[in-house]
């Protein structure tokens, strides 16, 4: 043992070398994790949410277990002036260099401000569409949710029996359009006369509207529901409570309906944040705009459920092989709208890339629905 | 009388509430113990994310300004003795108004835009709380009840017009008005990351107390809120003054919603719709509808808010954690109004010495 009351020259010496050391690395002692590559997750809702921002944590939940990295996370931050100054207090009270605002109103004007006014720090935004003139160290990743959407209409067309499906949705937008649409594609592509009811509650989190829909939809035969809301758990919750299917979104919602539940269209973000993180720690650079689906691993589907049979297995499995070889187009010609229109010509295709899906402002033969 | 009546008024009207957010903190510390947490370190965590430094300060005054203007609607109103929450309402048309009339005038010249933009708002707003007045007044209806109920109409007039008719087509996933030109947006103040919308708050916040305390327009509101009756009998022309203070206080909060379309997001969407206007009540409240409390008190809401982060971050409390200390802070501060006035300071003697004989 070291006599500590009264130390030996060498020792001292020793202690004051060690003490120039520090002193020359320049680290700011007492500021926050100064050593690791520091993560800031922004999160719209509340991180357990079975839903949209929890699957946004799982990919989170992966980083913390890389070695030299530090997550840092907050929840339920408005889309508004609040989520600015997040950033910045995760960039100045933090030291992150690397952000993930994660809701779709995060991006313009709130990330695109900051982007520009931090070039050290890199911000990936989730849904946003970057495009040629935003700030260089800023960039968005989103997932081909639909193609699972569309394995997801594959399984519930083989269970239901009445061939009514129940689709609760927040709002007419293009990406919700896309999803419902892929879903009844889906389903009608093995029972042509499946329908797919969709009710809109309005806005992406109102879990008393969800309820209600979902009741009123299985009032009505819906014997499968899905939905495209923030948080899926009350929809679940309710075709279990009752009695009927159920196919999830955003993430696996099985242990909310473990008799019902078929399966679901989830995002699969893991490996996406750890390359990015990867990328970040070594300089290497990273495209502003990511892209992908079942084929790029940033959506998959949910194991399928004890209800779903054999030939809904097959098929969607086949259906999903062919995703995987990147041959499967899910919009293509002839395609109608639910009004009679030709929305896609015989003969043609819109693949993941054709931005016309970007802007998707009908519903398609077979749903039951309208948009304004 | 006693000797010293004028000073235990002040004193009282300071410490008071100092007491209160005090015993607020220590039941938060309480709170945040059966958590697990050392209830210094988030104390020490919320002052330096509140306060601890130029940006957390900025932070916090950023976020006080919405509430400092929303707050005045409720403020104005309970001077002559209606409580008004109608403010969310009037921030969310006066926004729109805002931002409909900032894409109208595209092209033009950006200070006259701005101005064109902070009348719309303020004359929206001012009516939309003026109608929970009128009711109030020709057909009795309940005014808190009116303004609640004008929010929600409100927000799905501004719903359906921000997803219909005024929605700009390339909005694509977020149903948003036309973007205003970029000259015809309010910057932040010269070496500041704060918009102007926190100067028009205090200076709002100082016209409405000079207005309230220092002109007989002021006084004659005061004795509304005080003596209805009373104050007919002396002849005043009640309709006239509950109007008056319903739409003053509206425009304030449509002034809110200005600021957030033409300082922060530069067109009118769901953003808009936070709960500002619920806060500002909260805000009212506590600052026991005194304009000049406003401004403190909203400031600590804001701090409040701005530490809340840091809260979740460093010490993995949930998001609730500062809606807590809100709650906690509203009930400590409602609770000590009933302290006014029962508390016999020992005042020392230099004060008294002081006072003239």
């Amino acid at each position: 043992m070291t006599n500590f009351t009264t130390p030996s020259r060498r020792s001292l010496l020793r202690g004051a070398a060690a003490g120039g050391l520090l002193a020359a690395t320049g680290l700011p002692i007492g500021r926050a994790f100064a050593a690791d590559l520091v993560v800031g997750f922004i999160y719209v809702g509340p991180r357990d949410d079975y839903g949209y921002n929890q699957a946004q944590a799982e990919g989170a939940a992966a980083l913390k277990k890389l070695a030299g990295v530090k997550v840092v996370e907050e929840e339920k931050v408005p889309e508004t002036i609040a989520v600015e100054k997040t950033m910045e207090s995760m960039i100045n009270l933090d030291g992150a260099k690397l952000l993930f605002p994660t809701s779709f109103g995060y991006y313009n004007p709130h990330m695109l401000k900051l982007a520009k006014k931090y070039p050290a720090v890199r911000f990936e935004h989730c849904g946003g569409l970057w495009t040629e003139g935003a700030p260089k160290n800023a960039g968005s990743y989103f997932g081909y949710i639909d193609e699972a959407q569309y394995l997801a209409g594959i399984v519930a067309g083989h269970t239901s029996k009445t061939g009514k499906l129940g689709f609760i949705a927040a709002k007419p937008i293009p990406q919700v359009l896309r999803n419902i649409n892929a879903f009844t594609l889906g389903a009608r592509s093995v029972n042509p006369n499946a329908t797919t009811q969709v009710i809109f509650t309005g806005d992406w989190s109102l879990p008393v509207k969800e309820a209600e829909a979902s009741n009123s939809l299985i009032d009505q035969g819906v014997d499968v529901l899905t939905c495209h809301v923030d948080s899926p758990k009350v929809v679940m919750e309710t075709a279990e409570r009752r009695g009927v299917f159920c196919s999830g979104y955003h993430v696996n919602q099985a242990p909310l309906a473990p008799k019902g539940y078929l399966t679901g269209a989830e995002w699969a973000w893991s490996g996406l944040f750890t390359s990015m993180v990867d990328a970040v720690k070594t300089g290497k650079p990273i495209p502003n705009l990511v892209r992908g689906g079942l084929k790029e691993g940033l959506v998959k589907t949910s194991a399928y459920g004890p209800a779903v049979g054999e030939a809904a297995r097959k098929q969607a499995d086949a259906v999903k092989a062919r995703f995987l070889d990147s041959g499967f187009v899910i919009f293509k010609g002839p395609l109608k709208d639910n009004k009679g229109a030709v929305v896609i010509p015989a003969g043609q295709e819109q693949g993941q890339t054709d931005l016309r899906l970007e802007s998707m402002n009908y519903l398609v033969e077979g749903v039951l629905g309208a948009l304004a | 009388m006693t000797r010293s009546d004028g000073w235990a008024a002040t004193i009282d009207a300071v410490a008071i509430p100092v007491l209160a957010i005090v015993v607020a903190l220590v039941l938060f510390g309480a709170f945040v113990a059966i958590y697990g947490v050392d209830p210094f370190a988030a104390y020490g965590l919320m002052f330096e994310g509140a306060f601890g430094s130029a940006f957390s300060w900025q932070n916090s005054l950023l976020r006080s300004a919405p509430l400092i203007l929303t707050a005045l609607c409720t403020a104005l109103p309970a001077r002559a003795g209606l409580v008004v929450i109608g403010a969310e309402g009037a921030l969310a048309l006066g926004g729109l108004a805002a931002a409909a009339v900032g894409h109208a005038l595209d092209g033009a010249n950006g200070m006259v835009t701005v101005t064109v933009m902070a009348v719309a708002a303020a004359v929206i707003g001012g009516a939309w709380v003026a109608l929970a007045g009128a009711l109030r007044y020709w057909r009795g209806v309940n005014e808190t009840i009116a303004s609640l109920l004008l929010v929600y109409i409100a927000i799905a007039l501004f719903n359906h017009l921000v997803e219909g008719p005024l929605r700009d087509p390339a909005s694509l996933n977020k149903p948003s008005t036309p973007p205003i030109a970029d000259d015809a947006m309010i910057g932040a103040i010269p070496g500041f990351d704060v918009h102007w919308g926190l100067v028009t708050g205090v200076l709002l916040c100082l016209a409405f107390w000079v207005l309230i305390e220092r002109t007989t327009i002021g006084f004659a509101i005061r004795l509304i809120g005080d003596n209805q009756k009373a104050a007919r009998l002396a002849g005043l022309r009640l309709g006239g003054y509950v109007l008056v203070v319903c739409a003053l206080g509206g425009a304030a909060a449509g002034l809110a919603g200005l600021y957030e379309v033409a300082a922060v997001h530069g067109q009118a969407n769901a953003s808009l719709l936070v709960g500002y206007g619920f806060t500002g009540i909260l805000v009212s409240f506590l600052a026991r509808h005194n304009p000049l409390a406003i401004i403190p008190v909203a400031i600590l809401i804001g701090g409040i808010g701005a530490s809340g982060g840091l809260l979740q971050r460093r010490l993995d409390l949930p998001d609730a954690a500062v809606l807590v200390l809100q709650g906690i802070l509203f009930v400590t501060i409602l609770a000590s109004e009933t302290m006014y006035g029962r508390i016999r300071w020992r005042l020392p003697s230099l004060v008294a010495a002081r006072r003239p004989a």
